[in-house]
């Protein structure tokens, strides 16, 4: 996780385009900035940054379906549930299925794992759209590539 | 089996926390109820999942955009209840 550039996905671990889903895995950093307010003394992965990961995951997965030629945005949040603190150092797994391809957005089922014990979970509503520019576009590809997201894999996965 | 516009007409209600007695027909879901257009993807979501249809809201707002159709082609409830039927119908075709 790069939690001060609020990318939080450190790589995909597997994503299947028929069936829908997507698993993802990042790494809470032992050592944060973040941390050093939330809390003194007591170091917790902010609940929203949970969110935050189970959305940028649902929108690796929509980007793929859409073959990176549209963008997804963060709309909606509904049923999050934060199950147990989360602590620097811990190994999650992010998964999120798409539940339904609407006109302009999507709803996907989102969960997050550590050590195959559920941490929290949300349903996720994204705006699905346009690029607003090239210069994003071309930065969404860049970004997909670092996380081992390829359009390949998006056409074959 | 309740009409179309039964059926959207409580969607929104239920969706948006607006008095059932309040939707009518002739109700401009923007203009009369208010809805915005984050409530309208819940609202879209809850129709797609009762109809079994996909609502072409690109399509529907870029019309609009183009001066091609009016809001009030799809946003007024009667009107949206024909187009949900038209959208019903052709995927049973």
């Amino acid at each position: 996780m790069r939690l001060e550039y609020f990318q939080l996905i450190d790589r995909v671990v597997d994503i299947n385009i028929s069936e829908r889903r997507i698993s993802c895995e990042a790494t809470v950093p032992s050592v944060s900035t973040v941390f050093e307010g939330h809390f003194p003394g007591f170091p917790l992965m902010p609940g929203v940054l949970l969110v935050e990961a189970m959305a940028q995951t649902s929108g690796w997965l929509v980007s793929s379906i859409n073959q990176f030629k549209r963008m997804s945005f963060l709309a909606s949040v509904k049923e999050a549930k934060l199950r147990t603190f989360v602590l620097p150092g811990y190994v999650l797994n992010i998964e999120s299925k798409l539940v339904h391809d609407g006109s302009g957005y999507a709803v996907l089922d989102a969960k997050v794992k550590n050590n195959g014990k559920q941490v929290c979970d949300a349903t996720i509503t994204l705006r699905v759209m346009e690029f607003p520019n090239q210069e994003l576009a071309g930065e969404m590809l860049k970004m997909a590539a670092r996380v081992g997201l390829t359009p390949e894999m998006a056409l074959n996965g | 089996m309740s009409s179309t516009f039964e059926t959207i007409a409580n969607i929104i209600a239920e969706t948006c926390d607006i008095p059932r007695d309040s939707i009518t027909p002739e109700s401009h879901a923007i203009n009369d109820l208010g809805i915005d257009s984050l409530d309208f993807l819940d609202i879209a979501f809850a129709i797609d999942k009762a109809f079994g249809i996909k609502l072409p809201l690109e399509q529907w707002t870029q019309e609009v955009s183009d001066g091609k159709a009016t809001t009030d082609q799809y946003f007024v409830l009667k009107n949206l209840a024909a187009r949900i039927d038209e959208l019903v119908a052709a995927k049973g075709a």
